[in-house]
């Protein structure tokens, strides 16, 4: 025998290979329940998996198309009128230039007089380089430059019934539509339900009348180099020379960055709500790995008296752990890689790039790595008491869990779980901010969801139901006896819920915010772009169609160039300063008038209705936009009104009621001062019924094509289709969540099965009926499923409140029908798996059971 | 003759709502090496606490433990299931295997824990000796009571223990699987010289002893040599 003798000194070595070989062995038995313990993080990994792929791929398939995205080497815009200094250097780049001047207007299909505000885009020239202008016909992207011929976005030929060969009317002209617009380069399905495209030839934007003074127009100038030319390094020399002419430029390179950025932010987030799945399926797998501990005791008791110090018996279950996580982790891994195939068609309206499907190994490791970690981290919750079970249990069984609060190492646990949430979410998203944030939120929506099940089990012990019959009591005491699974279930299905439900609250609150704003009295239909010379014939056109003029002001657009003398290049370099850069980025549209709207009321300072000869030019700012940028009453601004620089200086601060539908500024001037500046007018109106709406809308474009309308009820539409793509792609993420929620509900059900299945056989035996049985299974279900789905839903309801007040600033009045119907949906389901799960218990004689699962 | 076991002013209490538990009372013997040694006493007399302490599964109150010269109220759960595995075997009296582990392998066990080279060979001779050679894979499911009992005799032998704790442990058999047994117990214990301490209600058993210690409310109340001790006492 090799035997060395005992010494104090000497630790039980570990023996890896042999502990390795007992967590096989013992494993035997339960391989199947452990698969089903750790079925519940499969989604949340694929789900992981399959965006984590989706990301590599967008971004090798953005390095791979980015020349297409762009459809040239370099792009040069302006939304200014280019200025002759300008030409010699936009004429003088490039082997190739092309031309395209894009602004909103209304077109008309004659065929049915149909009328809606699009984005004309005039080209001229061979762009796009690299690409195609995709059509039907195909050879339609090219041909239509030839003669007076347009091509027109899908979505408007089915909205208005139109056929290649129709015409339709910019303007004063009318073209032949030579095809249909499937899509630009780096165009996406998203931005054309926006607004959708038409394409017509430079030559006749003259023709049209619409590029007037004063119209709104972007120039963009598309340009293709040599090979032997490096783009990027050319416009780096250039910059100061753009700069100077306020020309915006884009190359192959900055596309890349930019459409790369904006999708990691969507991956980031999918990515996320993807974790909640993962997280959900986790405290699962904590509450399932605990009854299978529970159920080891005897086993980990005689091995212990066997001589196994608790490190070894610790380490055995690991292994056990570690293996399932893995193995779970690699079939989410093989089933986030089917899923993969599926995403680029849900997201297919966002993509600006045709995404490829390949195997992402990176993506794949990182799906399997996070699953075997997290799961282990949360085994470790009910792993770490294997080394408090007494070697006595062989004796007599005595299960004395260490009181909660007196084991550090469970404290030590949660605290790496909420640390693995955080270090997981600031590698996805970043920000030191939002990670602390989401890991809070995360943190608190599982202690409310724990806190609301834990109430309700008191609740439903302190107030029990004794009156009942017995089969119900029986149901019903089962939510808190012991081993029940009613707080797991509570905390999965209930988040699951919630998520549901507070999308479908916050698509509603959104909704019914536009839709209150079109109802009633309120305005429901704006032009715009209303020449000075044009503006009293509209008024008098609006009224001869018996619709009013509910307002009509004035806009002049201009840039601000100086507060209290300094300039942008100097706020730029002074960073103690307060006024932020960010006030002499944009372009100001701002208005004059001698009076406040109902929707303004001063603030701070003094309202100056009429500029006076000799005195400063008061100028009106928006409290929260004059917070932002920094500036106070008194302070001075210099504003370069297109070539005229005019001086103000900060009489007041307003604050505005921006839910109204009328226009509303940031700026505002006294009169006596703009009314001689480029100007274009808004008129507000409000038509009863459709037909009214399109024969006023006929009457404008007719008449004055240049004025552009905007009908509330088309925006509503474009809203709501908008939502439902956003909402598909949030829904499509959270039925990982809800699925996940499904399956720990079924696994908990089958772990419970195990506890219950003496207790049903023993009432069995006893003389129950099937029936009966069948009853009191489908009661806890019922009382399960329901109290889940109710915490859930409270929970949205407290969610979309708080966001309806803070976020929307609007009132929540939930829809309740579809609320019902969720709660029965969810309540129905959760007693049928209750009930399918537990069909071994009812069709089988007692003793068989008993001899099959003992 | 060396002393395998020494107990001195060994005491359990227990807390339980509030009152304090005497369940062993300042309990004095030793047991001498290759002896062989009853503790009979009525139910809740604290047998089995007793057979806990002496065997290291639990912590006394107070009181010293010594087996083999090793303090093991000296010592940590960890060090203790070190002497155990080194020093000591089990029989229970619901047998104890584990259920996922074939005959040979649970056999295996206590060699495998402390890495020795040869255990298959080992145990195998151990489940012929017991009369198992041919039900080496199978299940402990798969094996009637008798034989369960004696796959745990051949394991407590497998270390070559140096002292041998029984509980009960014919208890859940018939009366000709218990003689078997017993017959087994005492063959291997003359064969190995293993001291053998068997905590039982069968006084029939208990007089196979050379020795008896009863035990009533948490004390001895009689230490005698088997001879000695008439049987309608017990």
């Amino acid at each position: 025998m090799d035997q060395i003798p005992y010494s104090p000194q000497t630790k039980t070595p570990l023996n890896f290979k042999w502990l390795l070989l007992m967590a096989i062995r013992d494993s035997r038995r339960n391989r199947s329940r452990l698969f089903l313990f750790i079925s519940s993080i499969i989604l949340g990994i694929a789900a992981l998996v399959a965006i984590y792929s989706f990301e590599n791929n967008l971004k090798q398939d953005i390095d791979d198309q980015a020349k297409t995205l762009l459809g040239a080497d370099l792009v040069i815009e302006t939304n200014k009128p280019v200025i002759k200094d300008a030409l010699p250097l936009l004429t003088g780049l490039g082997s190739e230039r092309s031309e395209e001047r894009s602004f909103a207007s209304m077109i008309l299909f004659p065929k049915n007089n149909g009328t809606r505000l699009v984005n004309i885009k005039a080209l001229e020239g061979s762009y796009p380089y690299y690409g195609n202008i995709e059509t039907t016909p195909s050879a339609a992207g090219k041909s239509f430059r030839l003669a007076k011929q347009a091509l027109v976005d899908k979505t408007l030929m089915l909205q208005f019934n139109a056929k290649v060969g129709d015409t339709v009317k910019v303007g004063e002209v009318l073209f032949k539509i030579a095809g249909i617009l499937n899509k630009a380069p780096g165009q996406t399905g998203f931005a054309s339900s926006v607004a959708p495209t038409v394409f017509i030839p430079l030559k006749y934007l003259e023709e049209t009348g619409l590029s007037q003074k004063g119209s709104r127009i972007t120039t963009n100038f598309y340009y293709r180099f040599t090979p032997d030319i490096n783009v990027e390094r050319l416009v780096k020399r250039m910059e100061s020379r753009f700069d100077k002419f306020e020309l915006d430029f884009e190359t192959i390179e900055s596309r890349k960055e930019n459409t790369g950025r904006s999708f990691e932010d969507l991956s980031r987030f999918l990515a996320l709500v993807g974790f909640i799945a993962l997280l959900l399926g986790c405290i699962g797998v904590a509450s399932a790995i605990h009854i299978y501990i529970r159920e080891k005791i005897s086993t980990i008791a005689i091995l212990r008296c066997l001589g196994a110090s608790s490190r070894q018996a610790f380490i055995i279950y690991l292994i056990q752990i570690v293996g399932i996580g893995l193995v779970g982790s690699v079939l989410g891994a093989f089933l986030g890689v089917m899923v993969q195939q599926i995403l680029p068609v849900v997201l297919k309206d966002f993509l600006p790039v045709v995404i490829t499907i390949g195997i992402s190994w990176s993506a794949i490791f990182q799906g399997v790595f996070l699953g075997v970690v997290i799961s282990v981290l949360f085994a470790l919750l009910p792993l770490i008491s294997v080394r408090n079970i007494s070697p006595l249990n062989t004796l007599r069984l005595s299960f004395e869990e260490t009181h909660f609060f007196k084991d550090r190492l469970k404290w030590l646990v949660y605290g790496l779980i909420i640390l693995f949430i955080f270090l997981f979410t600031l590698l996805q998203v970043g920000g030191w901010k939002e990670s602390i944030s989401f890991t809070a939120g995360v943190v608190t929506s599982f202690l409310i969801l724990t806190g609301v099940s834990a109430g309700l089990i008191w609740l439903a012990k302190r107030f029990f139901p004794s009156s009942w019959s017995y089969l119900w009591r029986q149901g019903f005491a089962n939510l808190f006896r012991p081993n029940n699974q009613t707080l797991i279930l509570v905390v999965s299905i209930g988040l699951g819920t919630a998520f549901i439900c507070t999308l479908f609250f916050v698509q509603d609150i959104l909704i019914s915010r536009v839709t209150l704003s079109s109802s009633g009295n309120q305005p429901n239909m704006v032009l715009f772009d209303i020449q000075t010379s044009q503006k009293d014939s509209v008024s008098r056109l609006t009224r001869k169609m018996n619709m009013p003029v509910i307002q009509q002001v004035p806009i002049v657009t201009m840039r601000l160039e100086e507060v209290n003398g300094k300039s942008s290049s100097d706020v730029k370099k002074d960073r103690n300063m307060r006024i932020s850069k960010q006030a002499f980025e944009r372009e100001y549209r701002v208005t004059y008038r001698d009076s406040l709207t109902v929707a303004e009321t001063i603030t701070d300072g003094k309202w100056t209705g009429k500029a006076e000869p000799g005195k400063p030019v008061f100028v009106s700012l928006e409290e929260g936009f004059a917070e932002r940028i920094g500036v106070k009453i008194g302070d001075k601004m210099a504003f370069n009104v297109q070539g005229a620089m005019i001086e103000t200086q900060i009489g007041s601060f307003r604050k505005v009621d921006w839910q109204r539908i009328q226009t509303n500024f940031l700026v505002i001037f006294p009169t006596g001062v703009l009314e001689e500046a480029p100007q274009f007018h808004v008129l507000i109106t409000r038509f009863s019924g459709n037909r009214q709406s399109a024969d006023f809308q006929q009457a404008i474009v007719k008449n004055f094509p240049n004025i552009s309308i905007i009908d509330l009820g088309l925006v509503l539409s474009v809203l709501d289709e908008i939502l439902s793509k956003i909402g598909f792609v949030i829904r499509f993420m959270a039925a990982f969540s809800i699925i996940t929620g499904l399956v720990v509900l079924i696994a908990s059900v089958l772990i419970s099965k195990f506890q219950r299945i003496r207790e049903s056989v023993l009432l069995r035996t006893l003389g129950a009926s099937r029936k009966q049985i069948l009853v009191i299974t489908a009661m806890e279900y019922f009382f399960l499923g329901s109290m889940a789905a109710f915490t859930g839903i409270i929970l949205s309801l407290a969610a979309s409140w708080a966001l309806a007040k803070f976020n929307f600033e609007t009132s929540f009045t939930p829809n309740i029908l579809p609320v019902v119907v969720l709660f029965l949906i969810i309540t129905s389901l959760t007693v049928m798996i209750g009930l399918f799960n537990s069909r071994s218990i009812l069709n089988k004689p007692p003793l068989e059971v008993l001899r099959n699962e003992g | 003759m060396k002393t395998i076991l020494n107990i001195q002013n060994l005491s359990k209490t227990y807390q339980s709502a509030g009152h304090t538990l005497t369940v062993l009372n300042d309990i004095n013997f030793f047991v001498n090496e290759g002896s062989t040694l009853s503790i009979v006493g009525p139910s809740g007399s604290g047998k089995t606490t007793l057979l806990g302490l002496c065997a290291g599964l639990d912590r006394s109150s107070s009181g010293i433990v010594e087996l083999n010269n090793i303090r093991l109220d000296h010592l940590n759960e960890d060090q203790r299931a070190q002497v155990r595995n080194q020093y000591v075997g089990f029989i229970f009296q619901n047998f104890q295997l584990l259920p996922t582990l074939t005959a040979l392998e649970n056999v295996m066990v206590p060699l495998e824990l402390r890495g020795s080279k040869n255990s298959k060979v080992r145990a195998l001779d151990l489940l012929d000796k017991v009369g198992l050679s041919d039900r080496v894979s199978h299940y402990p499911a798969q094996l009637s009571g008798g034989e369960q009992q004696r796959v745990s005799l051949a394991r407590a032998f497998s270390n070559s223990p140096k002292i041998l704790f029984a509980d009960e442990p014919t208890g859940n058999l018939d009366a000709e699987t218990s003689e078997k047994v017993v017959k087994l117990i005492f063959d291997l214990n003359k064969e190995t010289g293993t001291t053998l301490v068997l905590v039982t209600h069968d006084l029939d058993l208990a007089s196979k002893t050379q020795r008896i210690i009863k035990l009533k409310g948490g004390l001895v109340i009689s230490d005698l040599e088997t001879v000695a001790i008439p049987v309608n006492q017990a």
